[in-house]
């Protein structure tokens, strides 16, 4: 029972984890029909953002050393600021395009982020130590649950509620909703395409600064690959969930996260190394059977 | 009777004019270059087969693939099996079916049967993937790669896990280079010329209307898929041979990306985009790497920091891809009559379906 307790929990916080990820990966995509390839470096730039830049191998902790009250505003803001400039010097250009092309761009956004912090901060990880009481188990049912999967979880519940008041409640909310449903009938109807846009930029890059503020706290590290693998699963989520679907892609990141989890638990010990093959493995499974994705909306069916 | 000459007549020239071009830089690197500046030719020549591959797919489907470099890796895992000797591959590789075990094929051998390994594997794989289209093939090609990276790096009595094997002899130089090279564009070439290729092509401007006329999109598709898996199969082995080690962190994102902005930048839909993209990246990446060791200017040494290299090749994909969508050769081909040449694709209609997309 214990055991099951904790395969639930792990499977929820990190199915969290993607959730979010795919989240910020899906309202662009919604807005736009961008798949933002850069949304893995967007995470690891806020997690940077707390280091002073130096190549040593020592970290020197520089916003990290703010009281959480102060230092998750300013990380959520460095994300939003990060995304919204991607839009205006880059992804603005390239509205009109077929989306292969945005991807490539994408991509080579990623690319030259990831290699700036190379730069900045070396390809050394470097320790980074924040709020560690949240590493401290907590007796939940007999079960030893650390704190911080607890924080994760309740975090992107309030993000969920949040997100969905502001998009069924609120004018801004209504308009994004119309634009990724038919982006040029709502542009007609008078949406202002820019500031729609803007918004899901700037959403989608404090959901960057949420998973990195998780991450950083979980590993205690800030490595410049570990925006890439939540990224990578993040959009496997958002096509299994549908391309364009909000809820879909929330679904399909804990869909995938308890994959990984019941991989993890149930592979025997040989294969357990070939998790995330089989976690791919069973992506491309789901898009044979569903190539829409399990919860396209039906905007997106494809008409002649 | 007819008075049109035939395909063959009308296209010949291009690949002759790409082959002949880098066999003059073949010759001259061979005659004049360092041993550095060799090793940077014949790498060059290796990314000319890994790109001429990826256009073979992506130029004539128009689906974006982001797992071509699984079908490197398979090719050079392939080589370093057969090609090391017995002796040290029963240290490092205890795994091995017996058979593989004992054998070392020399290099004329091991490359072509790299090539079959990764097309056999395309076949199947590509079976599964080839039947969706879009974005949807876009992530699934991705998860191709992490799939292949997953299991080469992990499957440690194999593959070494993710460490690196050594040992593959060492017989690159900048000929073998160009040979390589030459195949690549001789198969690309007579694909796209190919009652196959032509299908593809039809189902990339308008996929429906291809679909109308007969054409099976999910067999064009595949085939392309398979001669394009085989070029960069050949490609992997002749890098394992260049390097003489392989580890599968030389197979992910970083060559993907690398190769993917090659394409772009020359023209997505063109061979001779794809044989110009990787010289003029080639160029630039070694201009800004020996900008990066730095250059003495009237006694002082000026050095770019390093990684520039990296941002540098991303700038410029993003910059090429915002004022010159179509790459630097305008998704035409090279012929004799006029520079970079006449007859321009037609632009494809925009569809409703396109808009949707």
């Amino acid at each position: 029972m214990t055991d099951v307790l904790q395969i639930v929990f792990d499977a929820l916080s990190l199915g969290s984890l993607y959730a979010l990820g795919a989240l910020g990966i899906a309202l662009i995509f919604g807005v736009m029909r961008l798949v933002n390839f850069a949304h893995g470096d967007f995470i690891a730039f806020c997690v940077f953002a707390m280091l002073w830049p130096s190549i040593d191998a020592a970290a020197i902790v520089f916003a990290g050393r703010l009281p959480f009250y102060l230092l998750i505003p300013l990380l959520l803001l460095i994300g939003a600021v990060l995304s919204i400039l991607s839009e205006i010097v880059v992804f603005r250009r390239f509205r009109n395009t077929n989306p292969a092309t945005m991807m490539i761009a994408s991509f080579a956004l990623g690319f030259v982020i990831r290699h700036l912090l190379l730069m900045l901060y070396s390809s050394r990880p470097k320790s980074i130590t924040l709020w560690p009481s949240l590493g401290l188990p907590v007796e939940f049912l007999g079960a030893h649950i650390p704190m911080l999967q607890v924080v994760t979880i309740m975090i992107t519940l309030v993000v969920l509620v949040v997100l969905v008041l502001f998009l069924k409640r609120t004018r801004y909310g209504l308009e994004m909703r119309a634009a990724a449903e038919n982006f040029t009938m709502a542009r007609m109807l008078g949406v202002r395409a820019n500031g729609v846009i803007l918004l899901a930029f700037a959403i989608s890059g404090m959901l960057a600064a949420a998973i990195g503020l998780i991450l950083a706290t979980n590993s205690g590290t800030a490595d410049i690959g570990m925006g890439a693998n939540v990224m990578l699963i993040a959009f496997i989520a958002t096509v299994i969930g549908g391309l364009g679907s909000i809820p879909g892609a929330v679904a399909a990141g804990f869909l995938i996260g308890a994959a990984s989890v019941v991989f993890q638990a149930t592979l025997p010990h040989d294969a357990r190394v070939f998790r995330d093959a089989f976690v791919y493995g069973a992506v491309i499974v789901v898009l044979l059977v569903r190539p829409q994705g399990l919860f396209a909306p039906k905007s997106a069916k494809q008409r002649v | 009777m007819s008075t049109r000459p035939s395909v063959i007549r009308q296209t010949i020239v291009t690949p002759i004019i790409l082959i002949v071009a880098l066999l003059i830089m073949a010759a001259l690197t061979y005659q004049f270059g360092s041993r550095a500046f060799n090793r940077t030719a014949v790498e060059m020549f290796i990314n000319i087969m890994v790109v001429v591959g990826l256009y073979v797919f992506v130029g004539n489907s128009g689906l974006l693939s982001f797992g071509h470099i699984s079908f490197m890796c398979l090719g050079a895992y392939m080589t370093a099996w057969l090609a090391i000797p017995p002796v040290m591959k029963s240290i490092t590789l205890k795994g091995l079916p017996a058979w593989l075990l004992h054998t070392q094929l020399p290099m004329w051998v091991a490359t072509p049967i790299s090539g079959l390994f990764a097309a056999i594997f395309a076949l199947i794989i590509g079976r599964v993937i080839m039947r969706l289209s879009g974005i949807a093939a876009s992530i699934a090609t991705f998860g191709l790669l992490g799939v292949v990276n997953n299991v080469y790096s992990n499957w440690d009595s194999v593959t070494g896990g993710q460490g690196s094997i050594v040992g593959i002899p060492p017989t690159m130089n900048v000929w073998i280079g160009w040979l390589g090279a030459t195949a690549a564009i001789v198969i690309a070439y007579l694909y796209s010329i190919s009652r196959s290729g032509l299908a593809l092509r039809a189902t990339r401007d308008e996929a429906v209307a291809a679909s109308a006329s007969g054409i099976n999109i999910v067999r064009e598709r595949l085939i392309a898929f398979v001669v394009s898996a085989f070029i960069i199969g050949l490609a992997g082995a002749l890098y394992a041979h260049f390097l003489s080690i392989v580890n599968p962190g030389a197979f992910y994102l970083r060559t993907t990306f690398v190769t993917l902005s090659m394409l772009v930048v020359g023209g997505m839909y063109s061979l001779s985009g794809a044989v110009s993209g990787v010289v003029v990246m080639s160029v630039l990446i070694e201009l800004f790497r020996n900008l990066e060791k730095g250059i003495s200017l009237g006694g002082h040494t000026i050095a770019l920091p390093n990684g520039a290299q990296e941002i540098a090749i991303g700038a410029i994909t993003i910059v090429m891809l915002m004022y010159l969508p179509t790459g630097l050769s305008r998704n035409r081909e090279f012929s004799w009559r006029g520079w970079p040449l006449q007859r321009p694709l037609a632009r494809p209609v925009q569809t409703a379906l396109k808009e949707l997309n």
